[in-house]
């Protein structure tokens, strides 16, 4: 079922979050002291996606999935699933599934019965057959992979089987919709991947239409077919994994979506220049200006390349992955560089803690152009 | 040797001041709790059996024991309703003056019972405020079990406010919200998610209160009339016995009061361990 947003919008009142004020931090502060959680957002979410909103904390992403949910109210704007308007329509009757980060699974019942729960709940005359109810909440539980954990209560579980039991319970009802609260931010890193690599796979089986809370880049990117990137209530970017990194729209996309290092310099005739630090950047007009690269975008030499004269010294070394991780500093650098070369340069260039090196980047960033701008190939090899 | 060994004994518990506190609250328990009841034990030393029977099965005292447990039970399941009516508000909802409701509810606690039984008497005499209301309509409250059981639960309702306040403080909004995503409707909700969530709470407040009542004597005397048969409480019998100089008999049926007390502690603490046991999948 798709998902069509216009205009949604939120502002909170100073008083008007209730006690439990919860979902939302932060966010810009309007004039008159009044918080906007969202400015009007239009989204369209097509029948079948698998849609990431991701953010830091207090970017509305929460504040937006619970109002799809129906779990907070919009100030304006309308909700469509498919072609029902829901925008007014009470949470219990939306025909979504809800998992909430921690869980909120009933501590007090069983497995089988959490699961079975939104089933039991329905009014007699739609209520299944307690022996359909039985034969549905064990296909949901062996879909989950917890057959032989029904009768267990929920503090028997670890935390991943709990995400695992909520997610059977949200699937119960055959929910047109399923929407995720940072499902994952709870767990530890190794299972976190673990169930990431299953829910993409439940997905690509059941086909559910999916929108999904995050502020892991990494998980947005991995598990998405498009992300939303929102920061301060405002949409930021809608792209798949791969434009969004490859073509982010503006600067906080950039920065958002992987390490960045920052180069700050004085230009003159197309020659940036910071201490002892010159960078040729081709097509870029005279003045102060601030470019950023990627760690992957430096390539370290042991003598100053044709186009550029950027000595480092080497911090720290992690040679831990598929590739190094190397700590740059220099009495022109602001804050460290973070680089990230290969095994074979690292030997090659025989790197420790202290050696002087010359940076090189193949490829520099701009944002302060209307359009981002990509300065590239810049390195001669 | 033994300086390894007094190492090791001092190893052995972190927290300090282990046996200067417990020392202290020894004494303290021994002084307040336990020589008093020695002293009962002292007073009932003095009766046979066959007399201790026959003083607790005393007719007058049997229909006692009776309004007692009646009224006290009407109380507590009276608060049990309307104190946890009063702490979902307290804790569900943002209204002005909450605070000061809030401050209310330990007024029981603070005024002293007599104040409040006189109170109640005065409201609800043939001719206070609340009683010619009720007068018309055939109900009398003062004089009668109902009086008995509104003196009761006026003085241990914060019982159940304060036991369930905290529990229903900290349920997540997360649980309710759940259950309305999987379509449940409110009185469900309420019925399958939040009350189990509460219960053990719930049930201990409500059987504190219940034990309260069973041992209230000031508010209830004014209220109560005391009537023999119909409504004399067993306290009040304690009073009475005391006032003839019958001490043995006082405390052959405050030892009634007393373990019957205690057996309703103790059955509720062992409820709620097993019941706090089963939820946190038996591991205590």
């Amino acid at each position: 079922m798709s998902i069509r947003l216009s205009q949604i919008d939120k502002t909170y009142g100073n008083k008007g979050r209730g006690s439990k004020g919860r979902g939302s931090k932060g966010h810009g502060h309007k004039d008159d002291g009044r918080t906007r959680a969202l400015e009007p957002i239009d989204l369209d979410i097509h029948d079948g996606e698998l849609i990431g909103l991701l953010g830091p904390s207090g970017s509305g992403k929460t504040t937006l999935l619970r109002i799809v949910a129906g779990l907070e109210q919009a100030d304006g704007g309308t909700i469509h699933f498919g072609e029902r308007e829901v925008t007014h329509v009470h949470v219990r009757d939306r025909r979504i599934g809800f998992v909430f980060q921690h869980y909120a699974l009933f501590r007090h019942m069983s497995v089988f019965d959490n699961v079975a729960f939104g089933l039991t709940a329905m009014p007699r005359s739609q209520r299944p057959s307690s022996g359909e109810i039985r034969t549905r909440v064990m296909q949901l539980l062996e879909m989950v992979r917890l057959q032989d954990f029904a009768e267990r209560f929920p503090a028997q579980l670890s935390g991943g089987q709990q995400q695992r039991v909520s997610l059977a319970r949200a699937l119960a009802l055959k929910p047109d919709v399923l929407l995720l609260d940072e499902p994952f931010g709870a767990l530890d890193a190794k299972v976190r991947q673990e169930l990431r690599r299953w829910l993409r796979h439940l997905h690509e089986e059941l086909h559910f239409t999916s929108l999904f809370v995050t502020h892991d880049q990494e998980e947005a990117l991995e598990l998405s077919d498009r992300v939303v990137v929102m920061s301060n209530g405002r949409v930021e970017q809608i792209a798949t994994p791969d434009t969004l990194y490859r073509q982010p729209a503006n600067r906080f996309v950039f920065e958002f979506l992987g390490d960045v290092n920052r180069l700050e310099g004085d230009i003159e005739d197309e020659v940036l220049t910071c201490g002892n630090a010159r960078v040729a950047v081709p097509g870029v007009e005279d003045g102060r200006r601030e470019l950023l690269l990627r760690p992957h975008e430096i390539r370290l030499d042991d003598q100053p390349g044709p186009r550029a004269h950027l000595p480092v010294s080497v911090t720290a070394v992690v040679p831990v992955g598929a590739e190094v991780r190397i700590e740059l500093e220099a009495d022109w650098l602001g804050e460290p560089w973070l680089a990230t070369i290969s095994h074979a340069d690292f030997e090659r260039l025989a790197i420790t803690r202290g050696k002087r090196l010359y940076a090189q980047p193949s490829r520099l960033h701009r944002f302060d152009t209307p359009r981002p701008q990509t300065l590239a190939p810049l390195s001669i090899s | 040797m033994i300086a390894q060994a007094l190492t090791r004994r001092r190893e052995r518990r972190v927290l300090p001041g282990f046996g200067l506190s417990l020392g202290v609250s020894l004494t303290f328990v021994s002084l307040v709790l336990l020589l008093p009841l020695t002293s009962l034990v002292g007073q009932l030393s003095q009766l046979s059996w066959s007399q201790y029977w026959f003083l607790i099965t005393d007719p007058r005292l049997l229909a006692s024991y009776t309004v007692t447990l009646l009224a006290a039970a009407v109380a507590a399941l009276f608060n049990a309703v309307f104190g946890l009516l009063m702490a979902w508000v307290l804790v569900r909802y943002e209204f002005p003056g909450k605070r000061l409701v809030d401050a209310l509810m330990d007024l029981p606690f603070a005024l002293p019972t007599a104040v409040a039984g006189i109170t109640l008497a005065t409201l609800y005499s043939s001719n206070g405020w609340i009683g010619r209301l009720l007068e018309p309509l055939g109900i009398s409250v003062s004089y009668t079990w109902i009086g008995i059981a509104l003196a009761m639960a006026f003085t241990s309702i914060p019982f159940v406010v304060r036991t369930v306040q905290p529990v229903l403080e900290d349920l997540p909004a997360e649980v309710d919200e759940a259950a309305m995503t999987l379509g449940a409707s409110d009185g469900l909700a309420f019925r399958r998610v939040i009350l189990p969530y509460l219960w053990p709470a719930l049930v201990t407040g409500t059987g504190l209160a219940f034990v309260r009542s069973l041992g209230e004597f000031g508010a209830v005397i004014f209220i109560a009339g005391g009537k023999p048969y119909e409504t004399e409480i067993t306290s009040l019998m304690i009073f009475v016995k005391l006032q003839e100089y019958d001490y043995a008999g006082a405390s052959a049926v405050a030892s009634i009061v007393l373990a019957t007390s205690l057996a309703l502690l103790l059955a509720i603490n062992l409820w709620q361990g097993r019941f706090i046991k089963r939820l946190h999948g038996g591991r205590g």
